[in-house]
């Protein structure tokens, strides 16, 4: 194993510990927007292909690539957006 | 590394520690919505932050600039009107959309990149398997929500021997890019038993098994995620992954606990149908009890407090709106009126309470399970919305369907009126021995209808 993966193991492992403590603590009323805000959080899979863009040179690879852009950009723009949406209803008793 | 480099980095570690921080403010519903916005705000850094680097590096030819701008400005366009225009009962058809894409961007990632390094063909053949299973499965699933799919569970023929099929044919596969250099050909065809294998695993789930599949389709997008930023060697992707596979995660036992099912037997499926109309208003020997509209509405305008069960029946008929006017009329006549909501209730983690909060209905109002059960017998009224196997009292004995799924102990109120279109079955496919207690009332109609009947009633009778 090489020392980059290890570190790169060690950041998965912790992040995930993170994750679980930071979570488990939802309540159930917010579980649809919890879930649709980590959706928008994987949305991050944009600035990786953006990334990928750096190494790609033939003309299936642009298809490829832009195939993987829409992909992102639309789950990154559209799940902020309607996790925003569904949060902006949730009212206290006025 | 350059200081470019080092700087880049930091910033990255700030976007990552944005999403947790944004995550955290999301326990409460008072702070969830700046809770998204930080997150969001760390995304925008780091997309902006991306596009420094790559103007930095100066690798990224203009063929390539092109498809990734067009690309991302199409995709944003589609995410944005999606997000703006879905109406609030479509919503988790489009959480399932965003879940399918986000799963095959991180799939393509592994099919561009061509990994060379052991690291990199070990974690790209797993993004590739799971990000496309997760592709399919969430367009299956989206589809099954939007009802362009059937609900029902389908069942494949020789289902099970294909997909072993599969599973064999995928091992294969990545025996072959890890260890004999197979390359692009052998990754597309994991690629490609993937995307059939995500068909397979979601087409013989039923409607109301709905909530523990998304669940799990957004943990294993959040892995696929993260197996790309190990295919990249890029920590963000790491990071955020992590986080959105142990969210999945959580929600996915939640989910299976609140319906006493291992997930080993949800996901294989087959089991009931959740949206059946049954036509026969049979439950056998005991009978069932009805009450007009006019009836059960003074029976609610002289209760001291009546607590609301909203199901799936509410969500199908579009109903949350007159729900919630019924209960802001009985708030005005000096009822104490709260919400009971079952986890699995409806189609998605916490579905009840985002149609609520649509239709205006405070959050302190709406209580979870935990929080209901103790108020039930010194509930005077419960009014069942469209909600049926989370209200079996069956459940608590041994030996049928939903013995031991935890159930709200709507029995143990003083009395219940259920508005329900007919006596079929819930997705358990069993009596509900509620029906039949000598204090429950049948109102029989559609949720909407039936709640709009109750309001002109309350408002005829209960000056």
């Amino acid at each position: 194993m090489s020392p980059l993966l290890l570190a790169d193991l060690t950041v998965f492992t912790l992040a995930l510990l993170v994750g679980f403590e930071v979570i488990s603590k939802v309540p159930a009323t917010l579980h649809t927007p919890l879930m649709s805000g980590a959706n928008a959080i994987h949305g991050v899979v944009l600035v990786g292909v953006m990334l990928l863009a750096a190494t790609i040179s033939t003309p299936a690879g642009y298809a490829l690539l832009a195939v993987a852009a829409f992909f992102g950009a639309m789950n990154v723009a559209g799940g902020y957006v309607v996790t925003d949406r569904m949060l902006a209803m949730f009212r206290s008793r006025s | 590394m350059t200081a470019f480099d080092t700087v880049v980095h930091l910033v990255y570690l700030a976007c990552a520690t944005a999403f947790v921080a944004g995550l955290h403010l999301m326990n409460a519903p008072a702070t969830a919505r700046r809770g998204n916005q930080v997150s969001a705000a760390g995304m925008g850094v780091a997309i902006l932050t991306t596009v420094a680097v790559l103007v930095n590096n100066g690798e990224i030819n203009a063929y390539a600039a092109w498809a990734l701008g067009l690309g991302t400005a199409a995709g944003a366009v589609a995410g944005l009107v999606a997000a703006r225009v879905v109406r609030m009962t479509a919503m988790p058809q489009l959480v399932s959309l965003f879940n399918a894409v986000g799963g095959g961007a991180a799939a393509l990632i592994a099919l561009g990149e061509h990994p060379a390094t052991t690291q990199a063909e070990v974690t790209g053949v797993l993004d590739v398997l799971i990000g496309a299973v997760t592709f399919s499965g969430s367009l299956i699933a989206s589809g099954k929500l939007a009802g362009r799919v059937p609900g029902r569970p389908l069942i494949v023929p020789f289902g099970r021997v294909v997909s072993l099929a599969l599973i064999v044919f995928a091992a294969v596969m990545a025996v072959l890019v890890i260890g004999f250099d197979g390359g692009a050909p052998a990754l597309w065809g994991a690629a490609v038993a993937a995307l059939i294998g995500g068909v397979l695993l979601t087409l013989p789930i039923g409607g109301a098994d709905m909530p523990v599949v998304i669940s799990l389709l957004n943990a294993f997008t959040g892995t696929a995620v993260a197996m790309a930023g190990f295919v990249l060697e890029s920590t963000p992707l790491i990071i955020a992954g992590a986080l959105v596979g142990a969210a999945g995660a959580i929600l996915t036992k939640l989910m299976a606990d609140a319906m006493n099912r291992p997930i080993s037997a949800i996901m294989a499926g087959g089991y009931g149908t959740g949206d059946a109309i049954a036509v026969t208003a049979g439950t056998g020997s005991a009978p069932v009890r009805e009450i007009t509209a006019d009836d059960a509405a003074i029976q609610l305008a002289y209760a001291g407090r009546v607590v609301i069960v909203p199901g799936y029946g509410l969500a199908a008929a579009q109903a949350q709106h007159e729900a919630v006017a019924l209960a802001q009329a009985l708030t005005a006549h000096g009822v104490e009126v709260s919400y009971a909501i079952h986890p699995v209730a409806g189609r998605m983690p916490g579905h009840m309470n985002v149609l609520l909060a649509e239709a205006n209905a405070p959050y302190e109002q709406l209580a979870d399970l935990e929080e209901s059960n103790p108020g039930f017998p010194r509930t005077d009224v419960v009014l069942v919305i469209g909600a049926n196997d989370v209200t079996n009292p069956a459940a608590r004995r041994p030996g049928n369907p939903v013995s031991g799924m935890p159930i709200l102990d709507v029995d143990k109120a003083k009395s219940v009126i259920v508005i329900k279109r007919s006596l079929g079955h819930g997705y358990a496919g069993i009596d509900n021995e509620l029906y039949t207690d000598p204090r429950t009332a049948m109102l029989f109609a559609d949720a909407k209808a039936g709640l709009s009947a109750l309001l002109t009633g309350l408002s005829a009778y209960a000056r």
